[in-house]
């Protein structure tokens, strides 16, 4: 069933061409595949994430759906699809004009590149269409031996919880140092068989595996009452999927299908973080490679068009393509003239300031840099300038409760910055930890909302807690504040209560 | 063997129509709800699950925007974000927004039909309304610059030209001046059309609640935007009634609530009234719609409705659609003496029974689905 089919003829010269200019600028990125697929594919992949092949699931349904609506009836087009791997494949709708494929060649190796370089990427499985692929495979036997209802059902609970993540897991974790252990075991292992095929369990299905082992052990070892507080994580963890694996009464199954989740949704957490970034890059470099190399001049007014279309902005929301290749422009700008350091920031005179170059040309280095080691946060922290906010026109709005709108609320750059910032933390979701796992003594889950100026959607914390509480089956907890007053939430199978 | 996304897909749509996982219907934010925008304009929420998660609250929390404005300036009113043409990569994070699409009535009408799969109408009887229209058919020496004529100018320049003898043929240059100009202009026609009233009939009585006229209001909607849609000019008449009837502008329709009991008989004797009066069934195509929970006072009462239906208001309709509402109070009985009297199949009589809002569109392919 081959949906798209990799590009020849005339696409593929103009692809051979693109790449000579992105290696010429000095970008660096993986083998670059491109295929061709008509609109349907290109919604199907975009509803999937961008993989050809997922696990059954509604919610894929549900985004194919609307965004084959939003096609027919006009509101958006999805010009091409990048995905994170290596090689690194991308899918151009066969509907793409002569300019768009361009720009969007241009565009794609800008991503490919950010994949390959950004720190937050480092440790991103680039096989993940094969694991994806897996993933689904396994799911559907799981689905054929309990029933496709239970294993969806199932599915839907821990979709539920997908967005408590720990960041800091993409880094040095303690499952990453078992994964060095067991790739070293593996090594072994490969001299006589085919390692990946081998062992088709997901990393968290192992890592349930061994706890279930240790702990038998444990109970060998040390009496019951330690073994009662074993539960309470040393370090609350904000990583709930990882600790219900751990933790929870689960089948095999349900803990595999936790751990599939976990993997794929840690996959796509480099990408929540880094998008301003991302996109902001690879609009730099289209720009970039279009202007100065690959456009020819009968197409510069079309270019122009599709460049300030993607580019629109919006009061509503901030365009992340806009805001990001803005400020890699700027700190380009500034470190070409030196706008920067001790000497710059204390110096008073505005006309001055403005006219600033000390002709030093570190701009490209800066921005190659700046795309290894940032993330949106700290991108947004380093190099926001209230100049920048100034001329990009920013601000922040807020809900007017008397005339019942949302209305521009500060222009003003320390505003501006507090509240891109905390926009940004922990990818837009709300940090929930694991706070106890022993609760009152009574093997109630505690977790724990860590509060930042900005209530819980309680309605939605009631069903996330029922939703949780299926996969814990004991009452559950949710430590929060609402309306400045410390609450928790608690669901005990039957009832939802706030107790302060 | 197709793309595996499209059995998510299938069951994506059983979900939201409420046939299968049962357990996730409060999650649906349901897509069938039509929102007016100024004229005939609609957005259609397109239906979307929320999974549920632990996230902020909306208001509280505001937003970054760009663009010009002041502190104090909303900022919304704008043109919809999804508007813009965008390089749109799903694979790089997500945004489940709600899509809302703008749609005008025709073709809010013709999604109708294709969902329902409804058949075009045939109507009855001999073209007899009398409507005057504007075709531009016409050619005029003024009028806007939008509509002027090209073709027609330079004709008339060359026309000019040739009779002032100031062209010449070595040298073809026709070049109009303001008196050449020549503009499309309107004429006036008669055409003939097939005319259609829709009678709405519906118990008020202390049986019906809230919810109930809620289903009558949707489902009236939708029927009114598809006859609409086949025929050109249409008229809607409506009848509230208990244990007596009276014709009601459609505001009052909607929102009455009796208490007492029910005559469906005094309804259908109005009904009667109106087509004798206002209607030539030769020249009308009728639709009496009637809505009830299904009670009626007495048999004896039914018995008169069949004799009204029978000798008057069957043979001057194209169809009678009597819809039933489930209620907590009705017994339903009404809709059993209709189905015993004139069948489930009859060309002449179409029977629904509206179970809840889900039964909606199930319901209006009854009513519609025969192209009468």
């Amino acid at each position: 069933m081959n949906r798209s089919k990799p590009i020849s003829g005339e696409l593929l010269a103009l692809k051979n061409e693109i790449e000579g200019y992105a290696i010429a600028a000095g970008l660096d990125f993986f083998p670059q595949v491109f295929e061709v697929c008509d609109y349907d594919t290109v919604n199907i992949l975009a509803a999937q994430g961008g993989f050809p092949s997922r696990y059954p699931h509604w919610k894929f349904g549900m985004d194919y759906d609307q965004l084959s609506k939003g096609y027919t009836y006009g509101l958006q087009k999805i010009y091409e699809m990048v995905i994170n791997t290596n090689p690194c494949y991308a899918y151009l709708l066969q509907a793409n004009n002569w300019v768009d494929q361009k720009i969007v060649m241009a565009h794609v190796y800008g991503h490919n590149d950010f994949f390959k370089n950004n720190a937050w990427f480092a440790n991103t499985n680039r096989k993940m269409m094969d694991v994806m692929a897996n993933h689904g495979t396994k799911i559907r036997r799981y689905m054929e031996r309990y029933g496709y209802d239970t294993v969806e059902t199932f599915i839907d609970k821990v979709l539920s919880l997908e967005n408590l993540l720990d960041i800091d897991e993409l880094f040095e974790t303690s499952a990453l140092k078992r994964k060095r252990q067991e790739q070293s075991d593996k090594q072994k292992a490969e001299d006589e068989d085919d390692g990946y095929l081998i062992d088709d369990r997901s990393q968290a299905l192992k890592s349930f595996m061994r706890t279930k082992a240790r702990n038998v052990k444990k109970e060998e070892a040390i009496g019951p009452e330690e073994e009662m507080t074993a539960e309470r994580p040393e370090k609350r963890t904000r990583d709930v999927l990882g600790y219900l694996i751990q933790h929870a009464p689960l089948e095999e199954w349900q803990a595999d299908v936790i751990g599939i989740l976990r993997e794929e949704a840690y996959y796509f957490l480099p990408q929540r973080i880094t998008k301003i970034m991302n996109e902001g890059w690879a609009s730099y470099w289209h720009s970039k490679i279009m202007t100065e190399k690959a456009l020819d001049s009968s197409e510069i007014i079309e270019f122009a068009d599709k460049h300030a279309g993607v580019m629109a902005m919006s009061r509503q929301q901030i365009n992340p393509y806009k805001v990001g290749i803005e400020l890699l422009r700027d700190i380009e700008y500034r470190w070409d003239r030196g706008m920067f350091g001790k000497e710059y920031n204390e110096c008073t005179d505005m006309q001055e300031k403005l006219r600033w170059d000390k002709k030093l040309g570190l701009g490209r280095e800066k921005i190659f840099e700046v795309r290894k080691s940032h993330n949106d946060i700290s991108f947004i922290d380093e190099f926001l300038t209230p100049e920048f906010c100034n001329r990009q026109q920013l601000f922040t709005y807020k809900y007017n409760p008397r005339t019942g709108r949302f209305e521009i609320d500060s222009k003003d750059f320390d505003a501006i910055k507090q509240k891109l910032l905390s926009q940004l933390t922990n990818f837009g979701q709300p940090i929930i930890e694991v706070e106890d796992g022993n609760y009152m003594n009574r093997k109630e889950l505690l977790l724990s909302h860590v509060h930042y100026g900005v209530d819980l959607d309680v309605a939605f914390a009631d069903e996330t807690l029922r939703n949780l509480y299926a996969i814990w089956r004991r009452p559950v907890n949710l430590r929060t504040k609402y309306e400045d007053k410390e609450v928790i939430f608690h669901f005990d199978g039957k009832e939802f209560k706030p107790q302060h | 063997m197709d793309h595996p996304i499209k059995r998510d897909h299938a069951r994506f749509r059983k979900i939201i129509k409420g046939k299968i996982r049962d357990n996730l219907r409060k999650y649906v934010s349901q897509g069938s709800q039509i929102i007016p925008k100024g004229t005939d304009k609609f957005t259609v929420p397109m239906p979307t699950i929320d999974i549920p998660r632990f996230k902020f609250g909306d208001k509280s929390q505001g937003g970054m925007g760009q663009g010009q404005g002041q502190p104090g300036e909303p900022v919304d009113g704008q043109q919809d974000p999804n508007g813009q043409p965008g390089q749109g990569e799903a694979g790089e994070g997500e945004g489940n927004k709600e899509l809302e699409v703008e749609l005008s009535l025709d073709e809010l009408a013709r999604i109708l039909g294709e969902e329902l799969e409804l058949p075009k109408i045939e109507p009855k009887g001999k073209k007899s309304l009398q409507s005057v229209v504007d075709r531009y058919t016409n050619i005029g020496t003024s009028g806007p610059d939008s509509l002027r004529h090209l073709r027609r100018t330079y004709k008339q320049a060359l026309k000019r030209q040739i009779a002032t003898d100031s062209y010449d043929p070595e040298n073809p240059s026709v070049v109009p001046i303001r008196r050449d100009f020549r503009y499309r202009s309107s004429d006036s026609k008669i055409e003939m059309q097939n005319a259609a009233v829709v009678i709405y009939m519906m118990d008020v009585s202390g049986s019906m609640g809230d919810e109930q006229k809620e289903i009558v209001r949707t489902e009236s909607f939708w029927i009114n935007l598809w006859l609409k849609s086949q025929y050109k000019d249409i008229e809607i008449r409506y009848i509230i009634h208990d244990a007596t009837a009276k014709e009601v502008d459609e505001n009052t329709f909607f929102r009455t609530r009796e208490s007492g009991g029910t005559l469906i008989s005094s309804a259908f004797n109005l009904c009667k009234e109106i087509i004798e009066k206002d209607y030539n069934p030769n020249e009308w195509n009728i639709y009496p719609f009637h809505f009830s929970d299904g009670d009626n006072w007495s048999a004896d009462d039914t018995k008169l409705c069949l004799d009204l239906l029978d000798n008057v208001i069957l043979p001057a309709s194209n169809v009678f659609c009597y819809g039933q509402v489930e209620s907590r109070y009705g017994s339903g009985q009404f809709y059993k003496d209709l189905s015993a009297k004139y069948g489930l199949d009859s060309e002449q009589m179409i029977l629904s029974k509206i179970k809840n809002k889900e039964g909606i569109l199930d319901s209006i392919k009854d009513f519609l689905g025969k192209g009468k």
